[in-house]
């Protein structure tokens, strides 16, 4: 289990660049991001096949991400830069003027690891089809993974993907979905409930797995499951419970951290909560 | 003036879909959608020869922008087609994050563009589409004039890298630029050369700017005329170099005056080289059913709106 091990220390050194990054500006979205933190590390550090020297933006015979629920950057930077996408130091220069480390992700200031704006929300899994469906006319036989926050499902393209990735066999996609059970106003069930969410994404004819994202071994065991079933003409989600703020006590079972800053009283509070395992930036 | 011919009417969008199958023949990176149009766009041939590089979206527009987004991760080029309303003003934020901002290769492929898609209606006629497109931060706008210019501009636009927004029609109009020309992303075309006043037009006004001059060539005034087939980036050179010569100027477009062609020559203008001007284009309305040449008269995008405006500029000359 040392690899498990590994990263779980790694996952708890992203965590603490999260809650530091957000911060320094006073600004960003620590919640979701420490909710998904387990599942990208795992992604980047274990599963995924990549090459983060000389990015490529085509991607070509590498597996490739994308981040639909944008706003969870702070997350996603800290475990580019980790992976070794760009410089460690970068991260400090989050959410300020002249960064490439933008609010949410774009690709215009080339920053390595990213290959399309994210930020207005349920665009991403069409761009996920579109790049799948890309790879299979390139014969390229690697895959492509997209992550999507629950609340946006709540976009209608969301749906308009469901069908099209269902209808052309985009089999080579391993979506999944932050089911934290929080958005920016609440409880999504108080919201725009999305009902029975499993069943829904069964009829649209996608292959529904299930996780506790904040669980490191299950999301390898299940991501690694996801990967044995492509191929088989259907596209897959993984519904993936998570706690929001996982891993800072005051910022969980609460929808209040989505988009608020820690003080400095709070940053010490769960800098103390997360161990310091890599070094910080 | 010199004098205009043509063989037979075409419609432009037989143009795009000739010229989209010439680059399936040519490139296999060339990749299609359509959102439920693949006959309105005519796209069939494309469709019949290379299914596997068609993508048929339904009626789901964002997610045929999106796709064609994605598509552009691995080196292919997607050409998406559907009427210009639901290419523009209903996907204006999946073209505008994950095409625009995100600088990708995709071509949006807008037929049945303006008042000349006729007894639709308002619902299908957008007239604001130019003014969408070039709001957006380097996105290419081109509206060629007739059926050769388009299957050319089709065709140019794929050895362009980034994002383009190709608008044309449903109509026949006179086709009567040569079918072997070379269609150059940015540059205006000097029809005809004239010394009173110039005439920049751009889609199917080409034509009734030629009307016009013909006409006013009657009346003595000597027209310059224009296309401008690629409103953005605009030929600033070309225009600013028939305007220094002519010192009067007249837009006409089917789009509306807010954000259209004649937006863009008053603001090089006025910058530049202040001139009097008059724009032939929708006045701030919604369109209605109606025969094509009926509503160009009665929205005021006629031949006789350019006379007359060439005329009522040149009194300000």
């Amino acid at each position: 289990m040392s690899d498990i091990q590994n990263l779980k220390q790694i996952a708890s050194q992203v965590r603490r660049d999260i809650v530091r990054m957000v911060h320094a500006q006073n600004s960003g979205h620590p919640g979701g991001s420490l909710g998904c933190t387990d599942f990208i590390t795992a992604l980047y550090f274990e599963i995924m096949d990549h090459n983060p020297i000389n990015f490529d933006m085509d991607g070509k015979n590498q597996d490739i991400f994308f981040l639909s629920n944008g706003h969870l950057s702070a997350l996603w930077y800290s475990v580019l830069a980790r992976t070794g996408y760009f410089k460690l130091e970068e991260l400090s220069t989050f959410r300020t003027l002249n960064s490439r480390l933008q609010g949410h992700p774009t690709t215009k200031e080339g920053l390595p690891g990213i290959r399309i704006a994210s930020g207005s929300l349920g665009q991403g899994l069409s761009v996920a089809c579109g790049a799948a469906i890309t790879k299979k006319l390139n014969n390229d036989p690697k895959l492509v993974f997209s992550l999507h926050g629950d609340g946006e499902l709540q976009e209608g393209q969301i749906w308009e993907a469901a069908m099209f990735a269902a209808q052309h066999k985009i089999d080579n996609l391993i979506a999944t979905v932050d089911y934290n059970g929080k958005q920016i106003d609440g409880p999504v069930d108080e919201i725009i409930s999305l009902g029975n969410l499993r069943a829904k994404w069964e009829s649209f004819g996608w292959h529904v797995l299930e996780m506790n994202g904040n669980d490191i071994v299950e999301v390898v065991k299940i991501v690694n499951q996801a990967k044995t079933l492509t191929g088989n003409g259907k596209p897959i989600i993984i519904l993936m419970k998570t706690e929001m703020g996982m891993g800072v006590d005051f910022m969980m079972g609460t929808h209040k951290w989505h988009g608020v800053a820690p003080n400095d009283a709070q940053l010490e509070t769960a800098l103390n909560q997360l161990k310091e395992s890599l070094g910080d930036y | 003036m010199k004098k205009f011919d043509y063989k037979d009417k075409k419609d432009t969008r037989s143009g795009f879909g000739a010229g989209l199958y010439e680059l399936g023949k040519k490139n296999k990176n060339i990749v299609a959608l359509c959102a439920d149009l693949i006959g309105s766009l005519k796209m069939n041939q494309f469709v019949d020869e290379f299914p596997e590089r068609f993508l048929q979206c339904g009626i789901a527009e964002a997610n045929m922008i999106g796709t064609a987004a994605g598509l552009t991760i691995g080196g292919k080029i997607p050409f998406a087609g559907t009427f210009a309303n639901f290419a523009t003003g209903r996907v204006y934020d999946q073209i505008r994050q994950s095409v625009a901002y995100s600088g990708k290769n995709v071509k949006i492929c807008a037929s049945h563009a303006g008042l000349t898609l006729g007894e639709d209606g308002a619902t299908h006629q957008i007239m604001e589409d130019i003014g969408l497109m070039k709001m957006l931060p380097g996105m290419v706008v081109i509206n060629p004039c007739d059926y050769n210019q388009t299957k050319a501009a089709t065709i140019a636009i794929a050895d362009y890298v980034g994002p383009v927004y190709l608008r044309f029609g449903r109509p026949k109009v006179p086709n009567f630029t040569p079918e072997d020309q070379k269609f150059e992303i940015g540059k205006a075309i000097l029809l005809n050369e004239g010394s009173d006043v110039t005439i920049f037009a751009t889609g199917h006004l080409v034509w009734k700017a030629i009307e016009a001059a013909e006409i006013l060539e009657q009346k003595g005034i000597s027209c310059e005329i224009i296309n401008i087939h690629t409103i953005k980036p605009l030929d600033a050179e070309a225009v600013l170099s028939s305007v220094s010569k002519t010192k009067a100027v007249v837009t006409a477009e089917e789009h509306m005056m807010n954000g259209g062609l004649g937006d863009s020559i008053a603001q090089l203008l006025s910058r530049k080289l202040p001139t009097p001007i008059e724009m032939v284009a929708v006045d701030d309305k919604f369109g209605e059913s109606g025969k094509p040449e009926e509503l160009l008269t009665k929205y005021g995008i006629d031949t006789d709106n350019i006379v007359s405006a060439v005329e009522s500029v040149l009194q300000r000359k």
